[in-house]
């Protein structure tokens, strides 16, 4: 079944994860610039990953017959050092004119501290300056409530950002349902132990619908399932959701969302 | 889809994670030491499945969650630990 990976780390995956995500009838691809797993020493390091990510990769994936899209900014796990952050900003426009950008993401909160939420408004008002879209990082476990909190006032309070040109990613039970009130969109990230797991990304599309939702690998450098989209969506069948309905939700949905980027584009 | 199929579908599985989650608290019960903000925060979540209450997966979540509203001062560490202090 064709489905768009909206959000996975591709910079930490194999080769034969391009080519598993190519045969289980992956289109696209889309890469939020996010956190290494170490903190960069300089702007110089961002440098380079926003080149990898704009050059190199789509390269990669191409390979696969896939396309590859990545979204930039600062991650909130490197969003504490505010002078960093600034100097990352300032690098970003060089690169917003590349053919695979498609906005700024994923922004957001980590620990949601002072300093984070500067950052996210720094990011917020480049997107802005820029018109680009946003796709936005929910903070984990017992930080998400409240995370999902402040960055929807933050949004909600910039008149010039349009609530259907934003997606809050790695949404659960508990913040889903305030994100779409918003009419923001809502991405669910399918992770074994700290997100949601196929059967609760499924309950929740039952519980609040299939509009302005879509789901995600997120696959990165830890624990997590490059092909966890084409296995919920064999999820959803067995719950009985019909071949259209499974299409809208890992094809249609992500690909409306994304073509409002000028850049997103699939092949023929 | 009917409570039937649902059943059918997920009660071995949800089975195993019941148990799991008894064997788990008699594990923490049989090691030496005082309980810590997380199990207290688990047993609290546990209530929260008690008789004919809906939405429980979501008040799990609210139980686990920090429900303070100002940022903090400083991001001191990058993780998170599951559950807040209360
Ligand atoms: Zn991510």
């Amino acid at each position: 079944m064709k489905y768009i990976e909206p959000h996975a780390h591709m910079v930490s995956r194999t080769t034969d994860d391009y080519e598993r995500m190519a045969l289980a009838g992956c289109e696209a691809v889309c890469e939020p610039a996010f956190w290494a797993g170490f903190d960069r020493s300089s702007v110089n390091g961002f440098n380079d990953y926003f080149s990898q990510l704009t050059e190199h990769e789509p390269k990669r994936a191409a390979k696969f017959g896939l396309k590859h899209f990545c979204w930039l900014c600062i991650n909130s796990k490197e969003a504490e050092d505010v002078k960093l952050a600034e100097e990352v900003i300032a690098l970003i426009p060089k690169f917003l004119g590349r053919e695979n950008v498609l906005g700024i993401g994923e922004i957001g909160l980590n620990k949601n501290s002072r300093n984070e939420l500067r950052v996210l408004e720094m990011q917020v008002e480049l997107a802005a300056k820029f018109n680009q879209l946003i796709l936005v990082h929910t903070p984990h476990l017992e930080d998400k409530l409240k995370g999902t909190r402040l960055i929807l006032d933050v949004l909600k309070n910039d008149k010039r950002i349009q609530p259907g040109r934003v997606i809050i990613d790695h949404v659960e039970e508990h913040t889903v349902e305030m994100v779409l009130d918003c009419g923001m969109w809502a991405g669910m990230t399918l992770y074994p132990q700290t997100k949601c797991t196929p059967a609760r990304a499924i309950d929740i599309l039952e519980t609040y619908g299939r509009e302005n939702i879509w789901m995600n690998s997120a696959c990165d450098w830890g624990v997590s399932d490059p092909l966890a989209v084409p296995k919920t969506a064999l999820e959803m069948r067995k719950r009985g959701h019909g071949g259209s309905a499974i299409e809208k939700i890992i094809f249609q949905n992500p690909k409306k969302f994304l073509k409002q980027s000028k850049n997103f584009k699939l092949g023929s | 889809m009917t409570r039937q199929q649902i059943l059918d579908l997920y009660f071995l599985d949800a089975r195993h994670q019941l148990i799991e989650i008894a064997a788990f608290l008699d594990r923490v019960e049989r090691a030496e030491g005082k309980d810590d903000f997380r199990i207290k925060s688990f047993r609290a979540a546990l209530a929260k499945l008690d008789g004919k209450k809906k939405n429980r997966a979501k008040n799990v979540l609210l139980t686990l969650s920090d429900l303070t509203t100002a940022p903090i001062a400083k991001a001191t560490a990058k993780g998170a630990t599951g559950a807040y202090p209360k």
